[in-house]
């Protein structure tokens, strides 16, 4: 039986259709239309996750794990039934194994106070690499002062890639933890995860998977990938801000004190005595951003909808013609050209500063992020006091990428 | 189009070609100057006689705005008081900040008015100013901490 549904569909990847269904692409910004290529800082939400915390807050809010009442219970399964989406969505093992947090960076805070700071002894070190973002860095920095502890940090090369075996050579009998990107916010890279959790298994080092930048553009199966914690940023992945996602393995976890005390998080509590909760609740204390996580829940079925193959291929048509169409532009350096890139470009031009850059571009409707993106370590490496970086998402066309090259050749020329 | 009103002909030109741009040794007063969203940094080094600002330069990385808002400021305050030059930091910080600001007598300073339509950059203009009035108002230039526009 022909499937007539298929046969009609538009061959390829129809990203006009996918652009109706995020109602801010529509928008025109100084009279002319949106290029939204800051997807790297935060990306658009579609209608399903406008819509799904419109109803929430409409039809269904109370707070959760507390009331007998309706509206208290519809919330409740509303926000688990947002974590048992995410358990899917990364393959985690069990309901257990998804903590809701504020972002990654309170999720890489949990982790270095609640997992690394009881363990830590002086002299211990923890391992991260030279491109992480601030948020990778600064929570080891503070746990490191707080317990003796050392900070390693393994080098990246003139592409802006990460070398398997110069990230092994810093792991030590003393080598407690390695934490790093799966993607890099400031120059795309995509780092070769699987050998470097591969490696500190072998060494019975713990690994935590910093994956803000990774979760919109790659599939991630925490199983497969054998990383002890994943940690990611609804708002990057098309769901509201203020949510994100402390993927850890179960026995870790159990074995972790609470990190924040409070309501939720307790099972019984007297003044001589605190019985903790259970997993996930002993981690997320006080009323949580019940809105935020429903609405993450929905973006998960966005992307579970998607053809995400699909999708990728269109993400890598973007980045190979905005390589292609930048590279054109006299005294253009792109910043970070490793062989296995997510689609953004981070790149600088002689004699125009990003910020004016930035501004010039905004006339014509283009928003591109500018300045060190939280990794000013990365900047210092390359000499740079900031890049202009444009960060694709699946919903942007090949046609805003030529309009990003004519406004940064315009705005070359004005400066020249 | 907006943009020629921010960028100015004055200002590419001293982005391009600052003046009193470099080293100053000896100076009597030395403050640097950061703004941290950014990334611009400038050193501000100024000599004194008496009260009077007898020379000054700067150094640094920053954008247009920035290089070409210390580069006019460096020449608008050269031989200025103290008192002078502090009144006409007010001056361009109401230019900066308020359209009602009158852009009379500031002469080329002026060209800094385009600077208010777009709020995300006032503190590019104004870094160097700061910088300036820290190094004014302090009894001992030598030993300021930075400033910064946070």
């Amino acid at each position: 039986m022909k499937n007539i549904a298929l046969a009609d569909r538009p061959m390829g990847f129809d990203v006009h259709a996918l652009r109706r269904q995020f109602p801010i692409l529509s928008r025109t910004i100084r009279g002319k239309p949106l290029a939204y290529l800051d997807n790297g800082a935060s990306a658009q939400r579609p209608n399903a996750v406008i819509n799904a915390v419109d109803d929430y807050e409409r039809h269904h809010h109370a707070n959760i794990h507390r009331g007998v009442h309706t509206l208290s219970q519809e919330a409740t399964a509303l926000y688990e039934a947002a974590r048992d989406r995410l358990v899917h969505f990364i393959n985690a093992r069990s309901r257990h194994e998804i903590i809701f947090v504020r972002g990654t960076t309170e999720a890489i805070n949990l982790v270095a106070q609640s997992y690394a700071r009881p363990q830590l002894k002086p002299g211990d070190e923890i391992l991260i690499t030279h491109l992480e973002h601030h948020a990778n860095i600064v929570p080891w920095q503070m746990v490191c002062e707080q317990t003796g502890a050392k900070l390693m940090v393994a080098p990246i090369d003139a592409r802006g890639e990460v070398h398997v075996e110069a990230v092994t050579a810093l792991m030590s009998p003393r080598t407690r933890l390695l934490a790093c990107a799966h993607v890099s916010n400031a120059l795309g890279t995509v780092l070769p995860i699987r050998r470097l959790i591969a490696a500190a298994k072998e060494r019975g080092i713990a690994t935590l998977i910093d994956g803000a930048q990774a979760v919109s553009h790659l599939h991630v199966d925490v199983q497969e990938l054998g990383c002890d914690f994943y940690a990611f940023s609804g708002h990057k992945m098309f769901g509201p801000t203020g949510v994100g996602v402390l993927y850890g393995r179960e026995q870790l976890l159990e074995r972790m004190p609470p990190w924040q005390g409070g309501g939720e998080m307790i099972l019984a509590v007297t003044f001589a005595k605190t019985t903790y909760n259970g997993l996930p609740n002993k981690f997320e204390a006080g009323t949580p951003n019940i809105s935020g996580a429903i609405g993450l829940g929905a973006a998960v079925d966005f992307l579970s909808g998607l053809d995400r193959d699909a999708a990728h291929a269109h993400e890598s048509a973007l980045l190979e013609h905005a390589t292609a169409e930048l590279s054109k532009i006299p005294q253009l350096r792109i910043v970070g050209t490793a062989a296995d890139k997510a689609s953004l470009v981070s790149f600088y031009v002689a004699g125009v500063h990003p910020h004016d850059l930035g501004t010039i571009l905004d006339e014509d409707g283009i928003a591109i992020r500018t300045g060190h993106h939280c990794a000013m370590p990365v900047m210092d490496y390359f000499q740079l006091p900031a890049t202009a970086r444009a960060s694709f998402a699946f919903y942007n066309t090949l046609e805003e990428i030529d309009r990003l090259a004519a406004g940064v050749e315009r705005a070359r020329k004005l400066f020249a | 189009m907006e943009l020629n009103d921010l960028y100015r002909d004055v200002i590419l030109d001293h982005n391009r070609r600052p003046r009193n741009f470099g080293a100053l040794e000896p100076s009597d007063a030395s403050v640097e100057g950061f703004n941290p969203m950014c990334g611009d940094r400038l050193t501000l080094r100024l000599r004194l006689a008496g009260d009077q600002i007898s020379d000054i330069r700067f150094e640094g990385q920053g954008c247009a705005i920035s290089t070409a808002s210390a580069s006019l400021m460096t020449e608008a305050v050269k031989g200025k008081t103290r008192a002078e030059a502090l009144q006409l930091f007010d001056r361009v910080h109401r230019l900066l900040t308020d359209d009602a600001a009158a852009a009379e007598d500031l002469g080329k300073l002026a060209a800094l008015s385009g600077v208010r339509e777009y709020p995300a950059r006032v503190k590019c203009a104004s870094l160097c100013w700061h910088t300036l009035a820290s190094a004014l108002r302090s009894s001992n230039p030598q030993v300021l901490p930075a400033v910064t526009t946070e």
